[in-house]
């Protein structure tokens, strides 16, 4: 029985946010939820009620970001850090590094290690939407969480 | 690293995403894809759930109705595309405290009959025309206003299916013998909306 979509974005929306936070930065995170969203309310209706939402989320959610960051390079233009950027006013400033160290991967590790470690979702599910196999999947999520533990050794702040 | 030590290290704020949601509503609303906004207000009468489509107030739900089965059935029946949008019921919240302040006798807001068909939407718009504030009426009245004077019984089903209590005043149906018979919100919800309107 397919559930009302409040319930689909009471249940994922954290998840999703995760992702695309992870995939495509922090800048442009808010864009590619409110994309991601928009998009699987103007599906739902067609949606299979035995369908795995959450991959179905996260693949409308690939494309997305594929679009989000094709139209980011159309217009980058690069710029010099401002020496009064106000990242130290952001609450999260302290997942910059984080933040550098997921977007130093190459995409195809990036997304792999979000849809998997972020999303918890199958290779053979991340091997659809990457349109890889699911042995080369899995190597691309292996590959990106060993360069993570040598660049991002920070380990995870358990005193929360 | 693990799932956990990854999803730790992007910590969410509950806040950021309650303005990713009002964007959204704000999108599907932009974009015609909102079918069923709904939120709750509190009431005299206990939490009432509100229901619209872009056509009009198409449910208005009691506490002793689980509202999210109440959901889950709109879902079904009109569409799955339902989202918690409370600025598209503004004006009939706005409405409802006016009612139960005693500053309104009538609504005002435009509603979408799609969950009452044939004899019971037409006992329904007669109730809903015929009855005003204050007054109250029989179940045999209300079936001869609707056409059919031996249909006594099918008016009592359609009140007590009534998809827009409240609004659509079924309260204002009571039995023969002045005794205030069964209603949907339960008994004591509606003597108290009759005792308001007598007030």
């Amino acid at each position: 029985m397919k559930a009302p979509f409040e319930a689909v974005v009471a249940g994922h929306g954290a998840t999703v946010w995760r992702v695309v936070r992870a995939v495509v930065g922090h800048a442009d995170a808010d864009d590619a939820w409110s994309d991601t969203f928009l998009s699987a309310l103007k599906a739902y209706p067609q949606l299979p009620a035995d369908a795995n939402v959450e991959a179905w989320l996260v693949t409308i959610a690939h494309r997305k970001a594929i679009d989000i960051t094709r139209a980011a390079s159309r217009r980058a233009v690069p710029v010099a850090d401002t020496p009064d950027s106000p990242a130290g006013e952001r609450a999260d400033a302290h997942d910059l590094d984080l933040d550098a160290a997921v977007g130093a991967l190459p995409p195809k590790q990036r997304q792999a290690v979000a849809y998997h470690y972020l999303a918890g979702l199958p290779y053979a599910e991340i091997a659809v939407i990457l349109d890889s196999s699911v042995a080369a999947a899995r190597r691309a999520a292996a590959d990106g969480i060993a360069t993570l533990r040598r660049t991002y050794p920070k380990s995870p702040r358990n005193d929360r | 690293m693990t799932m956990h030590d990854l999803t730790n290290s992007y910590p969410v704020d509950q806040d950021h995403l309650r303005r990713l949601h009002a964007r959204l509503e704000r999108d599907a609303q932009a974009s015609d894809l909102l079918d069923i906004a709904y939120r709750t207000v509190d009431s005299a009468v206990g939490p009432l759930l509100l229901a619209a489509t872009p056509l009009g107030l198409l449910r208005v739900a009691f506490s002793n109705e689980d509202h999210d089965s109440v959901l889950q059935s709109l879902s079904l029946r009109i569409s799955p595309r339902v989202l918690e949008a409370p600025t598209r019921l503004d004006p009939i919240a706005q409405q409802l405290d006016e009612y139960f302040t005693g500053r309104r006798r009538s609504f005002d807001v435009v509603l979408d009959w799609s969950l009452s068909q044939g004899f019971r939407r037409t006992v329904l718009e007669h109730l809903n025309t015929d009855i005003g504030y204050g007054d109250t009426a029989s179940y045999a009245l209300l079936a001869r206003l609707s056409g059919s004077p031996k249909a006594v019984r099918a008016v009592g089903t359609a009140c007590a299916t009534n998809p827009i209590p409240i609004v659509v005043p079924c309260h204002r149906v009571i039995r023969s013998d002045g005794t205030v018979g069964a209603y949907r919100g339960g008994p004591a919800a509606k003597r108290a909306l009759l005792d308001l309107e007598h007030g």
